[in-house]
């Protein structure tokens, strides 16, 4: 029984040491950002908030937020809808090659997000779209698909669709049958695949950088930008603050479907 | 009702596979033609088929790392009971939704000539002076294993939960000692969360942008690096093309080899 105590120790100091590294880099952040001096240095000096005063005054930082925070919210949507039809068809077995359709669709997951965007700069250039915003919003439509369809495909193949069935039979017309019955049995999927698919697309910067134009840049490239131009404790405050509003956003999903649950994709 | 389907296979025909056609087609095409000169220049120059040995280098070394700490972590993960599995899971899943920017900051704050880890060897007696560790290929590794880690334990994790402990007991009772329990029972019940998990961490390792141009830069060029150059810079579409079929095709091997492997452990699962 011993060497199974062995096996148990080692599986616990891993997964110590496994939560200590990946927490490392984000942890550093905090205590830095609220040092007094202008350069880093470990341990920081003194306490003050100016770093954070002078978010509002890095050029462009909050109008990026604002873009990222858009593109993010749009583009998370229009993959909900997307992918929501699409998995209601593919799951009802009445469309032809629906396992093939179903690589298809999730496809864009296994593709490096550099190659994405490389192409996607290309075709637009050929057709003619300028437009960054617009180029920003489809790009990240398809990052963001193939999360939607993965969660929403595992919930609808756990949903019984004769509720739907039995909704019509009371009345109901079909699309109003979908949206009282299957969305409210299927939400933890949609929340799920949601947060994932936002998260990949705020975070996003392979195929963002190909895509963005001097005015219109999302927040992963204009951190990196002055990450390279004036690396100061503002970015440390910046980072902060993103931090925090993640950790609410865990805590929030937690409540609503629960974290072990979302992490089953 | 397959209607359903139309709009969602549509919009990825028009933005996904045809912009990525596109870019093979234009890999292969030259003023005269059809041309395979991007291939020729890509797979006949040594600087960059050491730029392609980088990365999969860089992919394995990445795997391996995440593999020898993420495969033990996830029994622990999954063995662990009540509030505290929900809090030790919290902290691993938490990395994954902070941005990649601030993860790679935060290193360099920490291996800094001023940073952390020189300051806590410094105090602890163990080095004299501050030692460059940014910049340098251990330093990369580190961040590249820190940022794709969670990939590995989280497959691995879902399926050692789903593993009966009483399969271990079992083969206690028979006679089997530790060892060959776990490499006979345990490990193969465990593959397909292996091979989930390595797949993962190899093409997002293998495709990696930002983590290996923040903390090495020029002095380690990836297939990312060399496509992001050609495009943006050197507006060389060519070469920009080639070197992302060859990623392409890298890329594809994984998904295909992975998927490969998952249909024979299935087919064996039963039989085993």
């Amino acid at each position: 029984m011993t060497v199974d105590r062995l096996g148990t120790g080692i599986a616990w100091t891993a997964l110590i040491l496994v939560i200590g590294f990946l927490l490392l880099p984000i942890v550093v952040v905090i205590p830095v950002s609220f040092t007094e001096s202008t350069v880093f240095r470990f341990p920081p000096e003194g306490f003050s908030l100016q770093w954070y005063g002078r978010i509002r005054n890095v050029d462009g930082l909050l109008g990026a937020l604002w873009l990222s925070a858009q593109i993010a919210a749009l583009s998370t949507a229009t993959a909900l809808l997307l992918g929501t039809l699409c998995a209601i068809a593919l799951v009802r077995g009445v469309v032809p090659g629906a396992a093939a359709i179903t690589t298809f669709m999730v496809s864009p997951l296994m593709l490096p997000g550099l190659v994405l965007g490389i192409a996607l700069l290309q075709t637009m250039r050929e057709v003619g779209l300028r437009d960054a915003w617009w180029s920003l919003y489809l790009a990240h439509v398809v990052i963001t698909l193939p999360f939607v369809m993965r969660t929403v495909l595992a919930s609808l193949a756990l949903f019984d669709f004769a509720m739907v069935d039995a909704a019509r039979t009371l009345g109901c017309s079909y699309p109003k049958a979908l949206w009282r019955v299957l969305v409210p049995n299927i939400l933890p999927g949609f929340i799920s695949g949601a947060l994932f698919a936002f998260i990949a697309s705020f975070d996003n910067y392979p195929v963002s950088m190909f895509l963005v134009d001097v005015r219109t840049k999302t927040l992963p490239i204009q951190l990196l930008n002055y990450l390279e131009i004036s690396p100061d404790p503002t970015l440390a405050a910046v980072s902060t603050v993103l931090i925090g509003l993640t950790v609410v956003v865990l805590i929030l999903c937690d409540r609503l479907v629960g974290l072990r649950r979302m992490a089953s994709i | 009702m397959a209607l359903l389907a139309l709009p969602g296979v549509a919009f990825l025909s028009v933005v996904f596979l045809l912009p990525l056609l596109l870019l093979l087609w234009s890999s292969i095409r030259g003023e005269g033609g059809f041309t395979v000169q991007g291939y020729v220049r890509v797979l006949g120059d040594a600087y960059y088929i050491g730029v392609i040995g980088n990365s999969l280098q860089l992919g394995l070394i990445t795997t391996a790392g995440a593999f020898i700490l993420g495969y033990p972590a996830a029994f622990a993960l999954a063995r662990a009971r009540g509030y505290a599995q929900v809090v030790l899971f919290a902290l691993v899943f938490l990395p994954l939704t902070v941005s990649i920017i601030v993860k790679s900051f935060g290193w360099g704050i920490v291996l800094r000539r001023d940073g952390i880890l020189n300051w806590l060897m410094l105090n602890l007696g163990l080095i004299e002076r501050p030692v460059r560790m940014i910049f340098t290929e251990g330093a990369l590794y580190a961040g590249m294993i820190n940022v794709f880690l969670p990939f590995m334990v989280l497959p691995v994790y879902s399926v050692v939960r789903m593993i009966d402990p009483r399969y271990g007991d079992a083969a206690a009772t028979l006679g089997a000692s530790p060892w060959y329990r776990f490499t006979r029972v345990t490990l193969p019940l465990t593959l397909p969360g292996v091979v989930a998990g390595a797949s993962l961490v190899f093409s997002l390792a293998v495709a990696a942008y930002v983590t290996p141009s923040l903390l090495m830069g020029d002095r380690y060029m990836t297939m990312s690096m060399v496509m992001a150059k050609a495009f943006l810079n050197l507006r060389d579409w060519q070469l920009g093309g080639a070197m992302a079929a060859v990623l392409l095709a890298v890329a594809a091997a994984v998904v295909v080899g992975a998927s490969l492997m998952q249909r024979r452990l299935a087919r064996h699962g039963g039989g085993a």
